[in-house]
């Protein structure tokens, strides 16, 4: 190469790195405009935050929203971005996270959100809210955010064609259920409860926790009433280790979606997930009652194991009132009836229009309404993050040893470090 | 004469003044930065640099932490079969191909091409060639084997029990035996013919040629493999996140490392696996670039 051909090239890339430095500058955030920032951007949700979006913007025409959705890894990735933003004290407006201790342990604790109970008074918010979710998204009696839609963790989903198979009624207690998949199994069923990766184990795992000790000792899990080294605990494990002698072989290897087709497909007889199982049916083209049933986790009828997708207020937040115009329409009968029938779930208030939801959804909204709300453990609402993740490791090293002494331990131990215990 | 050269060391350094501030920043700076983060008591979203009590509490507590042991035990098992398995195939294929058969660029080519994907690919097409699953849902190697009448060979792959980190070095041996081919091949060609044919005059067969004639010659060879293989075993993530996702069975510090600090918020923690690590690399790199800076020096 010559000389100057080498100095040619060498220039131009030169300018071209200059050049690309220079992207247009961010535009500076004006007091007309809300950051809302979330982990939806597809399927259902990025569908159903569109129409909410629609609604704030009739509402509040003047008000330009920004939706900064992070896409990718269920939220791992948006809240790494997040954490970054806030430690650079750079906070969007509002932004989603699980309701519960993943907010609260997480960014209460760091003193990054403000508490709503103002927006929850104005708006009437309490009376259309079960009274007993509330306690579990507040710290203190603060109120720390906007649940907009409510999931059910405790869902045991099942064949009909299966069970009808082998004349077998859905159980209702463990000693049902027990009884029940033992006699699958010896009738040639070849996986009687279906299982996929470790976070649907930690899954079934809470569902199991709350089956055994009954919502009131469950919830006294997290608030450090229950004792984790009593004899109920001992039990739950023992029931789940008994479970998981039902299940399938390559459960490591499968997705929730995988795992939860095994049911539909025939090959499994039951399988618990979350009631965004539902929506996964429904878009295989499977029909309610007839391909899959659905009831309460055995040993839970009567409790409601939720998780929701909420909305919080930043400390510090640019556009404070934008912001809670927005967390107002998040809250608001208009807003949820808008999101929930798209991403197939149910509103957090009571007074829903119930003629925009299907079958399973109608069901799980009466329940919603009589039954005792207890919180999911995998999807943030009872333990703050550092505690999650110490369960997490717990389960994974009991997984391979099916140790449940040692496991008991170590959950024990857990508390100590990150949770209530003392 | 001396003015020039004066000259051109300035402009020479300041060509390279920004490489080395960039450098001293996002690598040593950062390290130093880990480093310190690693004696903190920081856990939790915000930031919290007091130190920790006692000074090495979070390296002591991860050699009592359990799941620690299993990614220790993990990475050195998957370490010695990856490198032994990528150097024994890379070899065998540089002396197949020293043949000088026809058609040797095509597969040169060939066997150098996966190390052109990166380990996400790699780990997804894996994953789903060793489906674990078997009964009427089998699929993968076990379905291709239940068809070829070989059931003995159908297993549990990744996820057999306790051994399943092993099945995760057959897609990286996969990968990189390639790589150590074309630095096998460099080395071979480079002996020079007469000394295979002093030996055969001497009388000695093929394999004691090989044994005592070219693998003393391309020992060299085999030490930088090793070491460019290890660094890279040690650093293993997103091979096992493709394949395995976030399952405990297959944990490597890496994993470890980033599950405890983004999603548990133990940032001491992460960093103190961060820089366990880092040491770990260290010890197997750096003797070998004292090694390689005095070979260069004497040349």
């Amino acid at each position: 190469m010559s000389k100057k051909l080498f100095v040619l090239i060498s220039a131009l890339l030169v300018a071209a790195f200059v050049l690309s430095a220079c992207t247009p500058k961010v535009e500076e955030p004006t007091s007309d405009q809300v950051e809302v920032f979330s982990w939806w951007t597809g399927g259902g949700e990025a569908a159903g935050l569109d129409a909410m979006i629609k609604i704030f913007q009739a509402k509040y025409p003047d008000v330009e929203f920004v939706n900064a959705a992070v896409a990718g890894g269920a939220g791992t990735n948006a809240r790494a971005v997040l954490a970054t933003r806030l430690q650079a004290g750079n906070p969007p407006d509002s932004w989603q996270g699980h309701a519960g201790q993943e907010l609260i342990g997480t960014y209460v604790a760091a003193g990054q959100i403000e508490a709503l109970n103002f927006l929850y008074e104005e708006e009437g918010w309490l009376d259309v809210m079960p009274e007993t979710l509330i306690p579990l998204i507040s710290k203190d009696g603060n109120i720390y955010s906007v649940p907009v839609n409510i999931h059910r963790a405790n869902v045991m989903w099942y064949n009909p064609t299966i069970l009808a198979e082998n004349n077998i009624a859905v159980p209702t207690t463990m000693d049902e259920w027990f009884a029940a998949l033992d006699a699958l199994k010896a009738a040639g069923v070849e996986t009687p409860l279906a299982l996929g990766e470790q976070w649907t184990a930690m899954h079934l795992f809470e569902t199991v926790l709350l089956g055994t000790l009954g919502p009131d000792a469950y919830n006294g899990l997290w608030d450090g009433t229950t004792a984790w080294d009593s004899a109920e605990v001992t039990k739950a494990i023992d029931n789940y280790i008994k479970l998981l002698s039902y299940t399938n072989s390559d459960a490591t290897s499968l997705s929730w979606q995988d795992a939860s087709q095994l049911v539909i497909n025939g090959d499994a007889a039951f399988n618990v997930m979350g009631d965004w199982a539902e929506g996964y049916f429904r878009e295989l083209g499977k029909a309610p009652k007839t391909d899959y049933g659905w009831a309460p986790v055995p040993g839970t009828v009567g409790s409601f194991q939720f998780l929701s997708d909420s909305f919080v207020l930043a400390v510090g937040a640019p556009h404070r009132d934008a912001a809670i115009a927005w967390l107002r329409v998040a809250g608001s009968k208009e807003g949820q009836d808008a999101f929930n029938p798209v991403k197939g779930s149910i509103p957090a208030r009571n007074d829903a229009d119930r003629s925009l939801y299907g079958e399973y959804l109608l069901s799980a909204m009466d329940d919603w309404k009589a039954n005792v709300i207890t919180g999911s453990l995998t999807h943030g609402v009872v333990a703050n993050d550092a505690w999650k993740s110490e369960i997490d490791t717990a389960l994974g090293l009991f997984l391979s040893s099916k140790d449940g002494a040692a496991f008991q331990t170590a959950l024990v131990a857990a508390c100590m470090a990150s949770g209530p215990c003392k | 004469m001396r003015r020039k050269f004066d000259k051109d060391r300035l402009i020479g350094f300041l060509l390279v003044l920004p490489s080395i501030v960039a450098v001293a920043i996002f690598i040593y700076g950062f390290i130093g930065w880990s480093a310190k983060v690693s004696l903190s008591q920081w856990k939790g979203l915000m930031p919290n640099y007091t130190w920790a009590k006692p000074l090495l509490s979070n390296y002591l507590e991860l050699f009592k932490d359990p799941r620690f042991q299993v990614d220790v035990r993990n990475t050195a098992l998957f370490t010695v079969l990856f490198v032994a398995g990528a150097l024994l195939l890379g070899l065998f294929l540089a002396i197949l191909l020293d043949q000088y058969l026809k058609g040797e660029s095509i597969f040169r080519t060939v066997f150098l091409f996966p190390m052109a994907i990166s380990y996400i690919v790699t780990g997804v097409v894996w994953r789903w060639l060793m489906n674990p699953a078997q009964g009427t849902r089998m699929s993968g190697f076990n379905l291709l084997f239940d068809k070829l009448g070989l059931d003995f060979l159908v297993n549990n792959w990744y996820t057999t029990p306790g051994w399943g980190i092993a099945f995760i070095a057959i897609p990286a041996i996969w990968q990189m035996s390639g790589y150590v081919m074309a630095l096998y091949l460099s080395g071979l060609r480079s002996i020079p013919q007469e000394l295979r044919e002093a030996a055969r005059v001497d009388g000695a067969n093929e394999w004691q040629i090989y044994r005592h004639i070219i693998l003393p010659l391309v020992q060299p060879i085999t030490f930088s493999a090793m070491i460019i293989l290890g660094h890279i075993s040690l650093k293993v993530f997103d091979l096992i996140i493709a394949v395995a996702g976030k399952q405990l069975q297959l944990d490597v510090p890496a994993v470890y490392m980033w599950q405890t600090t983004f999603d548990g918020g133990f940032y001491s923690r992460g960093a103190a696996i961060s820089i366990l690590l880092l040491i770990s690399v260290a010890v197997l790199v750096i003797p070998y670039l004292r090694y390689s800076l005095k070979t260069e020096e004497s040349l």
